[in-house]
């Protein structure tokens, strides 16, 4: 019972904060009054006239996309260089030398792209200057940029027959100082008040309560017996030639609340720590997790209600986020059960008790033991569902189906709420294939908001769709028979090529996450899911804006009883059909190859 | 019978030409025009060199040479049977394009040098005669070529275009003055000035049309290519990432990788929209040929997407909502005029008036005082005919001005020369339009003499039928000549939404443009010279065959039969069209799933055994899984053809019950029909030892 009320809980809060957070982000695109912008607004000013930005600009599509393309770029410039110098850069109180070119690249690929795919480990390789001016910049601007394309679609649906979609640099302003920065206060000050470090220290050496013993490896030696006086270490009466005894623990230190915020709410998912939200001092305990987890869905959640005012239609926006929310509970219903009753193997002998609820029993590996299965499942679910990619437990080590569904997820192209923006300029794109299909079936050349889809949207939505799917099948089809792929993985046989498929799936999704056991700082893994990042990261928004232009220019056709309704029951299931059809149809293969081979000869 | 058995001979025929047709089209160039069957070209090309070079020992995994080369037949198969598909589409065009072509004879042409010399005509063949040459017909003689009649007048029979036996009237002037050519005149002569020269007739359209000569894509259809195109590249995609994913696992397992090229290739196949791509322009083809069926010639595949669209009709009243003739009931005389003076000015004006309202005013106005018929001729009689500019039609007869029209216009006439007009009149006038009924106000010498009652009878089931329309979403608009008060009466017992009374060419215009700015599709009939600005501005404007050649230059579909409640069938049709589509997008892509499951543990069970837990179906062995999941994907074609040519069914329901119905039927029978069928194709290999 226990599980299932902090299941309802944590989809409530979402909810319940979602809603006056998409009036909020409406009123605030829209340019209207809030009751913040008497701060706000003159800070927004200030920037356009240091800036040169002339507020009042309409870009015609192209230019939308050359000014989105061209501030990425910059972006990625800027963080490649500033990784590859950072050990002659001031800021770096620990001296970590700079990063090697193609895990550099990687990196700013995967931060400007809002992917936060972590081939590095974050405490030991990144200097505070290159988290703070670096990673997170990004942060914040990569997920302002999914937003800001949004409004650019939402604009074509909106305006009649002209070209302006509004301007990228004022979206992007009002997003960042209005939005983004503003919530993520709020939430970074809740985290440091729950006990989430926020601090400017070097990293720092503690003694440990107990000495441990290594080996030679650097892997923990079990049942050793540890002598401090004589330096010893004997197993079972054995000594252990080549041991090391540990004494002393480091323990990372600096801003890490304030990056944790933005990682949350900008669904960017790169941890301050190597190992996210899972360490105890990025999320220390029950109620910075809830915050975090909150954080994860706010912002894309809030978004579908903000779409619904902004075209003057509130059920339509509430369609598509019932389209979305249905999959999440569905996804994490899924993995609840299937980490609750956990595998044949860790039942057997009694060796996990799976009985109560109300306890945390149930596939254990992997999860933190303050967080249980619900806060993990949910987290596992709430990030993938998002292509945010933190983590607060191994996905690794879930059961092969409980495994399966977050990398679904991810192949399902993020639009089961997605990235801030992305998520729903995807599932927008999703829904202009349903209305085409219903369209015909109702015998009308199909139409969403009023506004006729031709060849033209369709050419761009298809792409839209479709980008998630071709680049994972291509950069896993071609990882697949990598030579020296094997490497890298931490596993054998299904489970293996599981790992393989993840890592491009939340390449492929700009989610972030990994299954913990693969090593993908290879020059090759660095290369190759840099770019299915960038495809999967510029098609889709080039595409959308190309839609926002196409729209925009076209007019408002009047809606009667043969008009397809895009708000009812009906379509929603109708388009959550699509989404998994597309899904199912391009995954089902691999992922018999990997989760279900793997699902069925656990139990077979 | 005879007819029957001729008819199945035909079909017979038909279907001989179709068989050879789809070998013909087994051609790359014709091949690569539909990208998904393109796909299976190539895919069975492909499996055929391997069944080639597996008999010298290359083996593909553990594929036998049998199997591949019963994958490699089926694969040719399904090219064939989507090739058949549009040869069959394609039959009824060709033959009726026959016909037409039999029909166009080159004839000799009597060309004179002015309407005036008749008999000073030069023979010139039809080929060579020039827009604006002027040609002379006479009884028994074909019409060389498209015109209008300039003087004269004729029976003409336009059986070969309109299949209607039944002569029509061909004469100067109005709007009957259209003639086509390849048609005949039956009896006296007509003086026709070409409009069209040879190559560009009316006829060479109609047969470039029907035989599909002429069909270039629909944006719709560009649109649906484009989806399935896309779908294709993911499984192909699908199929080489998962041939990758396959040496990868096999390699983890240490074993050879069992998985065959064969084998893939076939789930490309089965994956790939090959059912929708196969009947794709079949549908499209049929469509056109509904059309023709119906009678109507549409100038492009364009508009009849957009006659599904349509959410307005600009109906006429007369012939389409109410019995074509309105008949005169009552002679309502004022300010002390006897009902017999009424009469007899009413007569008088109407004599000339040839249409069925004039006619029966001179029919009743025999009945009830017996005056008969009065011969009049000599100059000092005028005919003024009727026009919708003046609203008023009369005579000028023995030194007095007769006129007789709407009620506004012949006030307007009488004031203009400040004449006054009676209250009572105006009250008369006011009860009959209320009534439904239309006034028709007589003057003679600008004194208003009084009114004549023409009653509208509104034809039996229209209000059914609107209501139906309504359902689905279109509205009906009645155009009318009448007076407000009279088309509100009349819209009201038809069921009409909206109506435009006192309707002129621009009035008809303008509605249409405000109606667009609105964002509505508007559908409308039209005939005369002054329908052809309205017919150019609406969506879809459906053209009458008996209207000038103007009209029919505006409008984007001919109506042959003329008939005013065609635009009703038209939208049907229309809507048929996009609906077969994406019901069957709906069910090919829902077939996927079924294949998957028939293929995908086939393909791996050597790698994992685990995954026969998938093979659901319970079928015999890999091979004949696959070969099950294939030989359906082929036989699905040929079984969906009949639906493809005929359309699924329409029903006048709303667009959220229509999609609910189409998609139980064709989404879920799509997701259960292969399961059943691939289980029982599997049954009868093993049956017959074939797997």
């Amino acid at each position: 019972m226990n599980a299932v009320i902090q299941y309802i809980l944590y989809l409530g809060i979402l909810i319940l904060l979602a809603i006056p957070l998409g009036g909020y982000i409406k009123k605030v695109m829209a340019g209207e009054k809030t009751f913040l912008s008497r701060i706000l607004t003159p800070c927004e000013n200030a920037v356009y006239k240091v800036m040169h930005i002339d507020s009042g600009e309409q870009m015609n599509w192209k230019k939308y996309a050359v000014s989105v393309l061209i501030f990425s770029g910059i972006g990625l410039v800027f963080l490649f260089l500033l990784q590859l110098l950072q050990g002659v850069l001031p800021g770096n109180p620990q001296g970590l030398p700079g990063v090697k070119w193609d895990l550099s690249l990687n990196t700013a690929i995967s931060f400007i792209t809002n992917t936060n795919w972590q081939a590095y480990s974050g405490e030991s390789t990144l200097s505070y200057l290159t988290q703070a001016l670096g990673l997170t910049v990004q942060n914040f601007v990569s997920a302002a940029t999914g937003i800001a394309v949004l409004f650019a679609l939402i604009r074509g649906f909106v305006k009649v027959k002209t070209d302006g979609l509004g301007s990228f640099w004022v979206d992007i302003t009002r997003i960042v100082i209005h939005i983004l920065i503003p919530l993520n206060l709020v939430i970074a000050l809740a985290l440091a008040g729950g006990g989430v470090i926020q601090n400017l220290k070097g990293g720092q050496t503690v003694p440990l309560l107990e000495p441990v013993a290594v080996n030679a490896e650097g892997e923990i030696i079990e049942n050793a017996v540890i002598d401090v006086e004589t330096n010893t270490v004997t197993v079972f009466g054995k000594a252990v030639e080549d041991a090391d005894i540990v004494t002393e623990q480091f323990v990372p230190m600096g801003p890490a609340a304030s990056q944790v915020a933005i990682k949350q709410s900008g669904t960017n998912g790169g941890g301050y720590m190597g190992v996210n939200s899972a360490h105890p001092l990025e999320n220390p305990n029950a109620f910075t997790n809830l915050i975090e987890m909150i954080s994860l869905l706010l912002i894309p959640a809030a978004l579908c209600f903000t779409f619904g005012r902004c075209v003057k239609n509130k059920r339509q926006g509430v369609a598509l986020f019932m389209a979305m929310f249905l999959c999440l509970v569905v996804a994490l219903g899924c993995v609840a059960v299937r980490e609750q009753i956990a595998t044949p193997q860790l039942i057997q002998d009694g060796a996990v008790d799976v009985s109560a609820v109300d306890q945390a029993g149930g596939n254990m590996e992997g999860k933190e033991t303050r967080f249980g299965i619900a806060a993990s499942s949910t987290w596992a679910v709430y990030t993938t569902a998002a292509s945010n990619g933190s983590v607060n437990s191994m996905h690794d080590s879930f059961t092969p189906l409980g495994g399966m569904v977050p990398m679904l997820l991810m192949q399902l192209g993020e639009v089961i709420f997605g990235g801030t923006g992305c998520g729903l300029y995807g599932m927008l794109a999703f829904a202009i294939l349903t209305v085409f299909i219903a369209g015909l079936m109702v015998g009308r050349t199909p139409e969403f908001l009023g506004k006729k889809i031709e060849p033209y949207e369709m050419k761009w939505a298809t792409l839209v769709c479709l980008a998630t799917p071709i680049a994972i099948l291509v950069g896993s089809g071609i990882a697949a028979v990598f030579p020296g792929i094997e490497a890298s993985l931490n596993n054998a046989g299904a489970h293996g090529f599981s790992e393989i498929l993840y890592a491009f799936s939340s390449a492929g999704g700009n989610n972030g996450s990994a299954f913990a056991g693969f090593n993908g700082n290879t020059v090759f893994l660095n290369l190759s899911l840099g770019l299915v990042m960038l495809f999967v990261r510029f098609l889709p928004i080039v595409g959308t804006l190309a839609i926002a232009g196409s729209l925009a220019r076209k007019k408002l056709v009047a809606v009667s009883a043969g008009t397809l309704s895009t708000q009812n029951p009906m379509f929603v299931f109708l388009l959550i059909f699509i989404v998994l059809l597309v899904g199912a149809l391009s995954f089902f293969p691999s992922l018999a190859l990997g989760p279900i081979a793997e699902f069925l000869s656990s139990i077979g | 019978m005879a007819a029957k058995t001729k008819r199945a001979f035909a079909g017979r025929q038909m279907l001989g030409r179709a068989v050879k047709d789809s070998f013909l089209k087994l051609s790359p160039r014709a091949q690569i025009q539909n990208p998904v069957m393109f796909l299976v070209f190539v895919s069975a090309i492909l499996t055929t060199l391997l069944w080639a070079v597996s008999l010298f020992g290359v083996r593909d995994a553990d594929a036998s040479s049998g199997y591949i080369l019963a994958i490699a037949a089926v694969l040719w198969l399904t090219s064939l049977f989507a090739n058949f598909a549009e040869a069959i589409s394609e039959g009824r065009g060709k033959a009726q394009a026959a016909a037409l072509r039999a029909s166009r004879k080159d004839v000799d042409a009597h060309k004179i040098p002015s309407p005036q010399e008749k008999e000073h005509f030069t023979a010139v063949a039809s080929a060579l005669l020039k827009k604006g040459d002027l040609v002379v017909v006479r009884a028994g003689e074909q019409i060389p070529g498209d015109g209008d009649v300039i003087d004269g007048a004729a029976s003409v029979d336009e059986s070969t275009i309109t299949g209607e036996s039944a002569p029509v009237i061909r004469e100067a002037g109005g709007d009957r003055s259209a003639v086509t050519g390849g048609t005949t005149v039956l009896s006296d002569w007509i003086v026709v000035r070409v409009t069209s020269e040879a190559g560009e007739s009316f006829l060479d359209k109609m047969i470039a049309m029907v035989e599909g000569a002429a069909r270039k894509k629909t944006p719709n259809e560009i649109a649906l290519q484009i989806f399935l195109v896309a779908l294709s590249i993911i499984f192909i995609l699908v199929t080489v990432s998962l041939y990758t994913f396959s040496v990868f696992s096999a390699k983890q397992a240490g074993i050879t990788n069992p998985t065959s090229v064969t084998t893939l290739v076939a789930l490309l196949v089965c994956l790939a929209p090959t059912t929708i791509g196969a009947l794709l322009s079949a549908i499209g083809i049929a469509g056109m040929s509904r059309l023709n069926e119906a009678n109507v010639l549409a100038m492009s595949g364009r508009a009849i997407e957009a006659a599904g669209d349509v959410d307005i009709l600009m109906l006429d009243k007369t012939g389409t909502i109410t019995l074509g003739n309105r008949q005169a009931c009552a002679f309502l005389p004022v300010d002390g005029v006897s009902e017999r003076e009424l009469a007899d000015a009413a007569q008088l004006s109407s004599l000339a008036d040839e249409t069925p309202e004039g006619r029966s005013v001179v029919i009743l106005a025999k009945e009830k005082f017996g005056l008969r018929e009065r011969q009049l001729s000599g100059s000092q009689v005028r005919f003024l005919p009727f026009s919708a500019k003046t609203r008023m039609s009369g005579v000028d007869y023995a030194g007095s001005e007769i006129r007789k029209g709407a009620a506004e216009a012949v006030f307007d006439y009488v004031r203009a020369s400040g004449g006054s007009c009676p209250q009572q009149c105006d009250t008369i006038v006011r009860s009959i339009a209320s009534q439904g009924g239309t006034p028709l106000v007589v003057a003679k010498d600008r004194r208003v003499l009084g009114v004549i009652h023409l009653k509208d009878i509104v034809k039996q089931g229209v209000k059914e039928k609107f209501a139906d329309l309504r359902k689905m979403g279109i509205k009906t608009i009645m155009i009318t000549g009448d007076n407000p008060m009279t088309a509100a009466a009349i819209a009201a017992e038809a069921g009409v939404d909206d109506f435009l009374a006192e309707a002129t060419p621009e009035g008809k215009l303008q509605r249409i443009r405000e109606l667009q700015a609105k964002g509505h599709m508007v559908a409308m009939t039209g005939d005369g010279t002054n329908d052809a600005p309205a017919l150019a501005q609406a969506d879809v404007a459906v053209a009458m065959n008996t209207g000038t050649q103007a009209a029919k230059e505006a409008g984007n579909m001919v109506d042959l039969d003329s008939s005013p409640t065609k635009l009703i069938d038209i939208v049907r049709i229309g809507k048929q069209l996009l609906m077969t589509r994406g019901s069957l997008t709906t069910f090919s892509i829902a077939n996927d799933v079924a294949k998957y499951f028939a293929i995908i543990p086939a393909l791996f069970v050597g790698l994992y055994p685990g995954l026969s837990a998938l093979n659901i179906m319970g079928l015999h062995s890999p091979q004949s899984a696959v070969l099950s999941a294939i030989i359906y994907n082929a036989l699905i074609i040929v079984a969906l053809i009949p639906l493809a040519l005929k359309g699924v069914k329409y029903r006048e329901v709303s667009s959220g019950r229509l999609l609910s119905r189409n998609l139980l039927i064709y989404g879920l029978d799509g997701l259960i029909a292969p399961f059943v069928c691939i289980k029982l194709i599997d049954l009868l290999l093993v049956f017959f030892g074939l797997a």
